[in-house]
């Protein structure tokens, strides 16, 4: 089993680096996942995005993600960072990197990963817009999404069970 | 049955939570041992609480916690607003 890595930065995502993290010469299939700060959200023109963490806590749940996905999967590697602070346009807030032998278990990982952390990791962002004004985003808001502790607990029995 | 102690307990806030109580942290009085809806109610009773959903996503040694879970004096507690990570 390769430990994964698992981290909360302050600084821009060090891309290179997570991606060496997942390559060696028995892996056969490389993703990348990069969210990255978009100029529109539910229909307002956004500027950056402050994002804030709990940290101690979210940076466990991290560890946790991606041990449970390896553990799982012994084969596959992972490095995930979330970056904290205040982004622009275009920065990368968070970079999976997953590495496997074969393409399905790494495109799979990533996805996996992406999800949980959506669910289950206590970080939260502040939308700026364009007409000056503030927003912290609420995914339950819109009826997309309910999150409580069943969905929380059910992400963390997702992630003991391998994610997809 | 051990008697209650009555003590606050430091509640970590964040994000739109922290905002509502203009406070990253707040003491709440509590009679511990208690459950972690009682800490809720508390936290409702106190200036800006009134913007907490009657049942917030709450953390106990940052592991998320059930609101019939029992909170000691001297836990982390953090109540966590929807995440929105990624």
């Amino acid at each position: 089993m390769h430990p994964p890595h698992a981290a909360l930065v302050t600084e821009p995502i060090d891309i290179t680096a997570l991606l060496l993290r997942v390559s060696d010469e028995g892996v056969g299939a490389v993703t990348l996942f990069l969210g990255t700060v978009r100029n529109l959200n539910d229909g307002r023109a956004v500027t950056g995005i402050d994002y804030e963490a709990y940290g101690a806590m979210a940076e466990s749940e991290l560890r946790a993600i991606a041990n449970d996905m390896v553990r799982a999967n012994p084969q596959l590697r992972l490095a995930i960072e979330h970056r904290i602070g205040t982004l622009v346009l275009g920065d990368v807030s968070v970079a999976i990197a997953a590495g496997h032998a074969h393409r399905a278990q790494a495109l799979d990982a990533s996805r996996a990963v992406i999800e949980a952390i959506k669910k289950c990791v206590p970080i939260w962002k502040r939308e700026h817009y364009a007409e000056g004004d503030w927003n912290w985003v609420d995914p339950t808001a819109s009826g997309r999404t309910t999150h409580d502790l069943a969905t929380s607990v059910l992400a963390s029995n997702l992630r003991a069970s391998g994610g997809s | 049955m051990t008697s209650p102690t009555v003590g606050t307990i430091n509640v970590l806030l964040f994000a739109s939570y922290a905002d509502a109580f203009g406070a990253r942290q707040v003491s709440a009085p509590i009679a511990a041992p208690c459950r972690v809806s009682d800490l809720v109610e508390a936290l409702r009773s106190l200036p800006g609480g009134s913007r907490l959903p009657a049942k917030p996503l709450v953390a106990v040694n940052r592991t998320w916690s059930a609101h019939d879970a029992s909170i000691a004096l001297g836990d982390e507690v953090a109540v966590i607003p929807p995440v929105a990570g990624g």
